[in-house]
């Protein structure tokens, strides 16, 4: 009875958000829209960094590599063959791309596949390298990729990038990508392939002695937020309309890493919320970059403070609270009313999630959807 | 001042277009020609090597990749800019201020960011890593400026020496210099004092050199001291080398430099000084056999890294350690 209840909340829910969207879409400007439209694209891009960091313990810094990848692939399937002549003007694309063109979908999932081909390919090598070792080699990757953008001109185009490409990401594509990120992330970490990740996560060797392929799990999980990654790239580029290389440095990790820390490693409900809330304080925030009138201290504008207040917030919420806004529990109907009528339990609760105990990792992760979907479970 | 310097040394860059311009048949290699690359190639590894240490001191001791690592090399090179042009000192007095200033900075960042992690998960510590790193960047482009400056070099350091039929600025010569004398001292403190001694005890084990009662805080900073000491040496040397000052000057020399400490053998000092060299040798050597390739210069070092982490992960001089269950 309980379930169908939370499920029939959970369509509100969508239907409301639907709603909000729709009249977004109608009476937004085109700055908020352009703001609310990159929340759903960070909340990909998270989703996809905390499928690594969070779920399966990986520390990977790639991220932005296999975001160009599928940026650009998805750039280069859309464009028309006229723009392509116009951009480039410095080097001739090579011919067997400038006629070819593919409707905005499809080069989104072929965009997400390559991207999930490379990441294969990187993971593969890579993922027998362990901490720090890995983060660096993937940060290696990255910037790899990136110098071969820049460097296959013929390609890519090389350092102009590619300007004009047709806005596709409009607010419906990016809200269902995001959405469908989400779905299909609440139902991985659901099934046993979740479960293998986040036993590889808390404990290698006690996950490869109960039988779990840990580097099967390890490359799948790597390939997977590959292809995340790669949507949420072409998601971007098609949004921003311009891409070029300088766009896919370190600092789009460092943003993506600092939506997944706030927002709790290994929390999808944390990633989503901070996905929101990052993107939204990055606009907001812009005024401290402006000149500012407080009572008694005039400034005349500091270019950069913003950004300082960013790093020093993730510094602040990596030394204080280690297990960021929601550490690794998730949103559930049941959170709410047990929010209604037990407030002395959910603070007993909280108190043990603050310590970075092992064990009982997964218990808590199953804590939110786990008591209304538990027949599922079996 | 800097328009003196001439073309030759102003990095691999430019000895890659020269190259290309003065030998109609491109990768030949003339005995004089190769000196001068030798030379190039043995100053910027020598500047690698510098900061290189400081890496590998600080990884360990505390098994932490100090991301903000190529940030105090910068922070080093402005404090001495600001030595040289706010407060006129001498370039020497400015050099030494600003090498005990960023000695300072790099003790108290432990302190601050990397001490209350201490027993947290790696990844905590990393993130908080670099965190600080692009702290310190946000604050170096709001304090500092985002606009590049240009550095005076001073008379002495900016000379240019012809030695036989290699032409070569002093600072380039005094770099190497100081490297290997650096690089003597250095392991001189490790293996023959009682500091070093407690620096190798805390970096086999931490626990058991507390029971031991070394001061594991003490040696902690002492190392992130001679780290940051290294790493302002090197990026003001840098910065004579190079002269030009931007915030975001650290990051990839910081990045080279972590791979070289990789490649040479994390936590081992000689194993550091021949990653930087190493990587200073492919780096200009490649772009000056191959002017073609030079496009791809910033990615040699992470092929570099790729490689020898697949076939050697412990690095040149590194030693294998066990993995603990």
């Amino acid at each position: 009875m309980k379930l169908k209840k939370n499920h029939l909340y959970s369509l509100i829910a969508i239907a409301a958000f639907a709603v909000f969207a729709l009249v977004g879409e109608l009476f937004f400007d085109a700055f908020t829209l352009r703001i609310f439209n990159n929340c759903a694209i960070y909340i990909v891009l998270a989703l996809s960094l905390n499928l690594l960091n969070g779920f399966t313990g990986l520390f990977s810094l790639g991220h932005a590599g296999f975001m160009a990848v599928g940026a650009y692939v998805c750039a280069l399937l859309t464009m028309p063959p006229e723009l392509k002549e116009m951009n480039y003007f410095l080097v001739p694309i090579v011919p067997w791309l400038k006629n070819l063109t593919l409707p905005f979908v499809p080069a989104l999932i072929v965009a997400g596949l390559v991207s999930a081909f490379v990441g294969f390919l990187i993971g593969a090598p890579a993922l027998r390298l362990r901490d720090d070792y890995l983060a660096i080699a993937t940060l290696g990757f990255a910037e790899i990729i990136r110098v071969l953008i820049t460097n296959l001109q013929s390609i890519t185009n090389g350092a102009q990038g590619l300007k004009g490409l047709p806005r596709y990401s409009t607010t419906w594509v990016v809200w269902i990508c995001a959405g469908l990120t989400v779905l299909f992330m609440v139902m991985l970490m659901r099934s046993s392939y979740g479960r293998s990740m986040k036993a590889v996560r808390d404990d290698e060797i006690a996950a490869e002695a109960m039988g779990i392929n840990v580097f099967k799990v390890k490359v799948t999980s790597f390939t997977v937020s590959s292809f995340f990654a790669g949507i949420g790239g072409a998601l971007l580029g098609h949004m921003i309309t311009t891409i070029d290389p300088k766009m896919f440095t370190f600092m789009l990790t460092f943003n993506i890493l600092l939506i997944v820390v706030l927002g709790g490693v290994g929390s999808i409900t944390g990633s989503v919320v901070a996905a929101i809330a990052v993107t939204v304080l990055m606009e907001v925030l812009r005024f401290l970059d402006e000149p500012m009138n407080l009572i008694f201290v005039k400034t005349g504008g500091l270019p950069g403070l913003r950004m300082v207040v960013f790093s020093a917030m993730l510094m602040i919420v990596v030394i204080f609270r280690q297990r960021g806004l929601m550490g690794n529990r998730e949103f559930s109907w049941n959170m709410v009313s047990g929010l209604r009528n037990a407030f002395v339990r959910k603070g007993a609760g909280g108190q043990d999630r603050g310590h970075s105990g092992h064990g009982g990792r997964d218990g808590h992760d199953g804590q939110g959807d786990g008591k209304s979907e538990g027949g599922h479970r079996g | 001042m800097h328009a003196d310097i001439p073309i030759i040394d102003t990095g691999a860059w430019a000895v890659a277009s020269t190259v290309g311009m003065s030998l109609p048949d491109r990768g030949r290699m003339t005995l004089p020609l190769f000196l001068q690359h030798m030379a190039n190639s043995l100053s910027l590894g020598s500047l690698y090597a510098l900061i290189a240490i400081g890496y590998t001191m600080v990884y360990g001791i505390l098994r932490l990749i100090n991301f903000a690592h190529g940030d105090i090399f910068m922070i080093g090179a402005y404090l001495a800019f600001y030595g040289m042009t706010l407060i006129s000192l001498p370039w020497w007095a400015a050099l030494f201020l600003a090498i005990v200033l960023t000695g300072v900075f790099g003790v108290s960042l432990e302190r601050a960011a990397y001490k209350p992690l201490r027993d947290s998960p790696r990844i905590s510590i990393m993130i908080s890593a670099i965190g600080a790193s692009f702290l310190i960047e946000n604050l170096a482009v709001l304090l500092f400026g985002g606009r590049p400056k240009g550095v005076n070099v001073p008379e002495i350091l900016g000379k240019v020496i012809h030695l036989g039929s290699v032409s070569i600025v002093t600072v380039s010569l005094v770099i190497p210099v100081c490297t290997f004398l650096i690089l003597g001292i250095l392991l001189w403190i490790v293996n023959h004092t009682k500091t070093g001694m407690a620096m190798r005890a805390v970096s086999t084990d931490i626990d058991a050199a507390r029971l031991m009662a070394v001061d594991v805080n003490r040696i902690v900073s002492f190392t992130f001291g001679i780290g940051s000491v290294l790493a302002a040496f090197g990026g003001i040397m840098w910065a004579f080398k190079y002269p030009q000052l931007n915030p975001l000057m650290g990051v990839m020399p910081g990045l080279k430099c972590f791979i070289a400490a990789v490649v040479g053998g994390i936590g081992s000092i000689p194993g550091a000084v021949l990653g930087g060299f190493l990587l200073g040798f492919i780096e200009i050597m490649t772009v000056a056999l191959l002017p073609q390739l030079s496009g791809y210069r910033d990615a040699f070092a992470f092929v570099l890294l790729i490689v020898v982490l697949l076939v050697k992960p412990t690095g040149l001089l590194g030693k294998r350690q066990a993995e603990k269950v």
